[in-house]
C-alpha cells in the first residue's frame, strides 16, 4: 500500500551487473518505499532473477556499475549474510536442497542470527519449536517438514512454502519473492498469498517477481514494472499487469523502441 | 571457486608448539643393537626381546607397501631415533606429581586432563612421547579387577597376559609397519577387563608426539574377557614441525564370548602446512578379533590430522554371531593424503558387520576409502552393510572409493552404497541469504554429513570432534 509519510527503503540507480563477463543487468532503476508492494514482470531471461540475486549479493554476479542504497546504507558494501541480517530477504525461484541439515535446525539458526542482529533474545530449541509450529499453521504446513533435511525431496510447491515460512520467521524489511507462485497449486497459492499479506505492513516492502496475474489477484501490487534485457522498460499500476496478461509483452517492446526513436 | 570457500578451509594449526621437557633420546638408526638397547632400557624379559628380533628379521625382508593411494618421499629409517622418553624422576602416584610443563601442554591443547578426568569420570593414561607418565583412577579400576596401565608396566606386572595376547591379532610379520612396530615399540596402553565386568567409565589415552624426529611406535593391547565390556578413547594432537614424523602404531583388541569393545579415536596430528610441508606420517595397524561367540568390536574414528594417513581398523569375526562395526570420518585439507577404511573378515556363522565411512576433502587433498569385506566359506548367514560417502569442498581436491568384496558363502548378504556430494556456492549463498555466515554453514553441512558417525562417539568426544572439524574447516572468512 502507498502511504503518504513512508520512508524510502531501497534505491537502485543505473545498476549494471555481469556474470561470467556477460552483462545481464543494463541500467536498472527502481525506488521502493516502505509499505509498498511492487511486481516485476517480464519475459524469460530478461534478468528478473539476476536482479534479485544481485540485490541479495550472490557471489557469481559482479556489479559493474550503479548504486544500491538500502535504508540509507550502501547495500553493495555488505556481505550477503549482512544484507540478510539487515532485512533483505530473497525467496528463491529454485530453492536449493541441503542434505543432512535438519530444516528445524536451519530455521532456528537463521532465526536466532537475525534476532541477535536486532538485539532480541534467541530461542532455545523447545521455544523455537512452539514458535515455528505456529507459523507453519498459518501456512498450513505439516510439522513433519521440520525433521526433514532442508528442501531435500520437497515437491516444488513444498519448497516454495518453506521459503515463505522463512520469510514469516525472519520478518524482513524487504522481501523479494522470485516466482513464489510458480509450482503452487490453486489452494497453496491462496494460502501462501494469505501468508504474505499478513506479513505486509507499513514498515516493510514486498517485491513480487511473477509471470501471472493470478498471484496479483491475491497480493495487489501498488506498482507493476516490466523488465526487458536487463532494465525496467515500463512502470504502471496494478492494471498494467492485466494489460500484459491480455496482450503479452510485444507491445511494450514496440513502445520502448518508438519512444527511443522519438528521444533520439 | 570464491575466495570465501578457499579461506574457509585454511585454518592454521593451533596446537603447534614444542614443550620444553628434557628428553632421553636414543641415537638415530635402526639395527639389532637399537632393539637390544630399547629392550634393555625397559628391563624386558627375554621372550619379548626375541619377539622384537623376530619382527625385525621379518621387516628386513619386507617391502614398503606401494598400493595405497598416497605419495611421499622414501623414508630413511636410519634417520629416526627409536627411543625418546621424558625423564621421569620416579613413578608418579598422582596428578600433582606430573611435570607442570607437561600439564601446561595439555592445557594448551584444550585437554585439562585432571579436570576432565574428575568431571567426566575418565581415567587418563597419559602417553607423552613414548612413556606413560601419569595414570589416574587406577585404584578405582583395580577394585573391579580391571588392569589399565602402560604396556611396559603390563610387561613387568602381568607378563603372562601380555605374552598370551601380544601379536595374537596382528602377527609380528603382518605388514611392513606392523613388523617395524613389533621390533621397536616403546610404549602404549594395556587394558584388561576380566570376565563379566562392565568397565564403569570410559578409558582414555592422549597420545602426543613431542621430540622432533623421534618415531612413534605405540603398542596398544585391549582384552575383554567373557561378558566384559569397555569403551576406550584415544585422542591425538602433535606440535608443529617441518620435518616429517613417522608414526606406526599397532592396536590389538581381543573380545571373548559375549564381550564388547568400543574403540573411539579422534586424531588431530600436525598435518603439514598449507603448502604440504611437514606433518605426521600415520601408518597404523589396528585390528580387533571377535574371538568369542556374540562378541562385538566397534571402531569409531575421526581422522583430521597427519600429512599421510594409512589406516584400516579391522575386525576378524571368528565367533559365531559376532558383530564388527566401523564408523569413520576422515577429513583432509591442503595437501593431506588419506587412504583409510576397514577390513571385515567374516569367519563365523551369522556374523554381521556395518561400515559407515564419511570422507571430506578440501584444498588440494586426496581422500580415499579402501575397504575389504570378506565372507569366508564358513560364514553362513553373514551380513554386511557398507555406506561410503564423500564430500568435496572446492575444486582441487579428490575423493576415491575402493571397495573390495569377496563372498565365498552363498547364504551371505552384502550391501554397498556410495555417494559423492559437494558443498556448492549456491548452498552457501542460501545460508548467507538467511543470515548464516559461511563458517557456520560449512560446519552445519559437515556435521549433518557426519551425523551417523558422531552419534557413535561418547558424548564429550562427539562435542570435541564437532569442534575439531569446525576448527579444521573454518577460518579467516573474508
Ligand atoms: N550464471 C550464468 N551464466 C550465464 N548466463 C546467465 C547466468 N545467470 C543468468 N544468466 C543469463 O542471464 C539472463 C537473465 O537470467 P534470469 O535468470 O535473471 O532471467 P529471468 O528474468 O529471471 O527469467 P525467468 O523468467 O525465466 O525466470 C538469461 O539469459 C540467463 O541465461
Ligand atoms: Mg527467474
Amino acid at each position: 500500500m502507498i502511504y503518504q509519510d513512508s520512508k524510502t527503503l531501497l534505491t537502485v540507480r543505473k545498476l549494471h551487473a555481469t556474470v561470467n563477463g556477460i552483462e545481464i543487468l543494463k541500467g536498472m532503476d527502481l525506488t521502493i518505499k516502505s509499505g509498498e508492494v511492487h511486481a516485476i514482470m517480464g519475459p524469460n531471461g530478461s534478468g528478473k532473477s539476476t536482479f534479485s540475486k544481485v540485490l541479495a549479493g550472490h557471489p557469481s554476479y559482479e556489479v559493474s556499475g550503479g548504486e544500491v542504497e538500502f535504508e540509507g546504507r550502501n547495500l553493495l558494501d555488505l556481505k550477503p549474510e549482512e544484507r540478510a541480517r539487515a532485512g533483505v530477504f530473497l525467496g528463491f525461484q529454485y530453492p536449493i536442497e541441503i542434505p543432512g541439515v535438519a530444516n528445524s535446525q536451519f530455521l532456528r539458526l537463521a532465526y536466532n542470527t537475525v534476532q541477535t542482529e536486532r538485539g532480541k533474545d534467541e530461542l532455545d530449541p523447545l521455544e523455537f519449536d512452539d514458535f515455528v509450529r505456529e507459523k507453519m499453521k498459518l501456512l498450513e504446513m505439516n510439522p513433519d517438514f521440520l525433521d526433514r533435511s532442508v528442501n531435500e525431496g520437497f515437491s516444488g510447491g513444498e519448497k516454495k512454502r518453506n521459503e515463505i515460512l522463512q520469510m514469516a520467521l525472519l520478518e524482513p524489511r524487504l522481501a523479494i519473492l522470485d516466482e513464489t507462485d510458480s509450482g503452487l497449486d490453486i489452494d497453496a497459492l491462496r494460502i501462501v498469498a494469505g501468508g504474505v499479506n499478513q506479513l505486509a505492513n507499513k514498515d516493510n516492502a514486498i517485491v513480487l517477481v511473477t509471470h501471472y496475474q493470478r498471484l496479483l489477484n491475491y497480493i495487489v501490487p501498488d506498482y507493476v514494472h516490466v523488465m526487458e534485457s536487463g532494465r525496467i522498460v515500463k512502470t504502471g499500476g496494478k492494471e498494467l499487469a492485466l494489460e500484459l496478461e491480455a496482450r503479452g509483452y510485444d507491445w511494450v517492446g514496440a513502445e520502448v523502441k518508438a519512444n527511443a526513436r522519438v528521444n533520439a | 571457486m570464491s575466495t570465501t570457500l578457499q579461506n574457509l578451509v585454511n585454518q592454521p594449526y593451533q596446537h603447534g608448539f614444542v614443550s620444553d621437557i628434557e628428553s632421553d633420546v636414543a641415537p638415530k638408526g635402526l639395527s639389532e643393537d637399537t632393539i637390544r638397547l630399547i629392550s634393555a632400557k625397559k628391563n624386558e624379559p627375554e621372550w619379548l626381546l626375541e619377539l622384537r628380533l623376530k619382527a625385525y628379521q621379518q621387516w628386513l625382508k619386507m617391502e614398503e607397501p606401494q598400493w595405497p593411494n598416497v605419495h611421499y618421499p622414501k623414508i630413511d629409517f636410519q634417520a629416526i631415533s627409536y627411543y625418546s622418553a621424558p625423564k621421569p624422576k620416579k613413578t608418579l602416584a598422582s596428578m600433582d606429581e606430573v611435570d607442570p610443563e607437561l600439564l601446561r601442554t595439555f592445557e594448551k591443547l584444550g585437554v585439562p586432563m585432571n579436570e576432565r578426568a574428575k568431571l567426566a569420570g575418565v581415567a587418563v593414561d597419559v602417553i607423552f612421547d613414548s612413556v606413560s607418565v601419569a595414570t589416574t583412577y587406577k585404584a578405582k579400576l583395580a577394585e573391579v579387577g580391571i588392569i589399565f596401565c602402560s604396556i611396559s608396566e603390563a610387561v613387568r606386572d602381568h607378563p603372562d597376559l601380555v605374552r598370551k595376547y601380544l601379536g595374537s591379532v596382528v602377527p609380528v610379520g603382518d605388514n611392513y609397519y606392523a613388523a617395524l612396530n613389533s621390533a621397536v615399540f616403546t610404549d602404549g596402553s594395556f587394558c584388561f577387563i576380566p570376565k563379566g565386568v562392565k568397565c564403569p567409565m570410559d578409558l582414555s589415552t592422549y597420545f602426543r608426539i613431542n621430540t622432533e624426529n623421534s618415531g612413534q611406535f605405540e603398542r596398544t593391547l585391549i582384552i575383554a574377557e567373557e561378558g566384559a565390556s569397555v569403551s576406550y578413547l584415544e585422542g591425538c594432537t602433535a606440535p608443529k614441525f617441518d620435518t616429517n614424523q613417522l608414526h606406526a602404531a599397532v592396536v590389538e583388541l581381543v573380545a571373548l564370548d559375549n564381550a564388547d569393545i568400543k574403540y573411539s579415536t579422534v586424531q588431530n596430528w600436525y598435518a603439514g602446512d598449507e603448502n604440504g610441508l611437514g606433518g605426521i606420517y600415520n601408518f597404523v595397524t589396528k585390528r580387533g578379533l571377535c574371538k568369542g561367540v556374540n562378541s562385538r568390536i566397534s571402531w569409531t574414528q575421526v581422522e583430521t590430522g597427519s600429512a599421510i594417513t594409512w589406516k584400516y581398523p579391522s575386525c576378524v569375526l571368528r565367533g559365531d554371531n559376532s558383530v564388527g562395526e566401523f564408523y569413520s570420518v576422515a577429513l583432509t585439507n591442503h595437501y593431506q593424503q588419506a587412504d583409510t577404511g576397514t577390513k571385515m573378515i567374516h569367519l563365523g556363522k551369522n556374523t554381521r558387520s556395518t561400515i559407515v565411512s564419511k570422507g571430506i576433502s578440501a584444498g588440494h587433498s586426496n581422500n580415499s576409502y579402501r575397504g575389504l569385506v570378506r565372507i569366508a566359506p564358513t560364514a553362513a548367514g553373514a551380513r554386511n552393510y557398507s555406506q561410503c560417502d564423500s564430500m568435496l569442498i572446492g575444486e582441487q581436491c579428490g575423493a576415491n572409493t575402493f571397495p573390495y568384496i569377496q563372498v565365498n558363502n552363498p547364504s551371505a548378504k552384502v550391501e554397498h552404497e556410495a555417494s559423492t556430494s559437494k558443498i556448492g556456492e549456491d548452498q552457501l549463498f542460501y545460508f548467507a541469504q538467511r543470515g548464516i555466515g559461511a563458517e557456520e554453514a560449512v560446519s552445519m553441512i559437515i556435521n549433518g554429513f557426519c551425523k551417523d558417525v558422531f552419534q557413535q562417539l561418547p558424548m564429550e568426544f562427539a562435542v570435541e570432534a564437532t569442534k575439531l572439524l569446525g576448527l579444521k574447516l573454518e577460518g579467516s572468512v573474508g
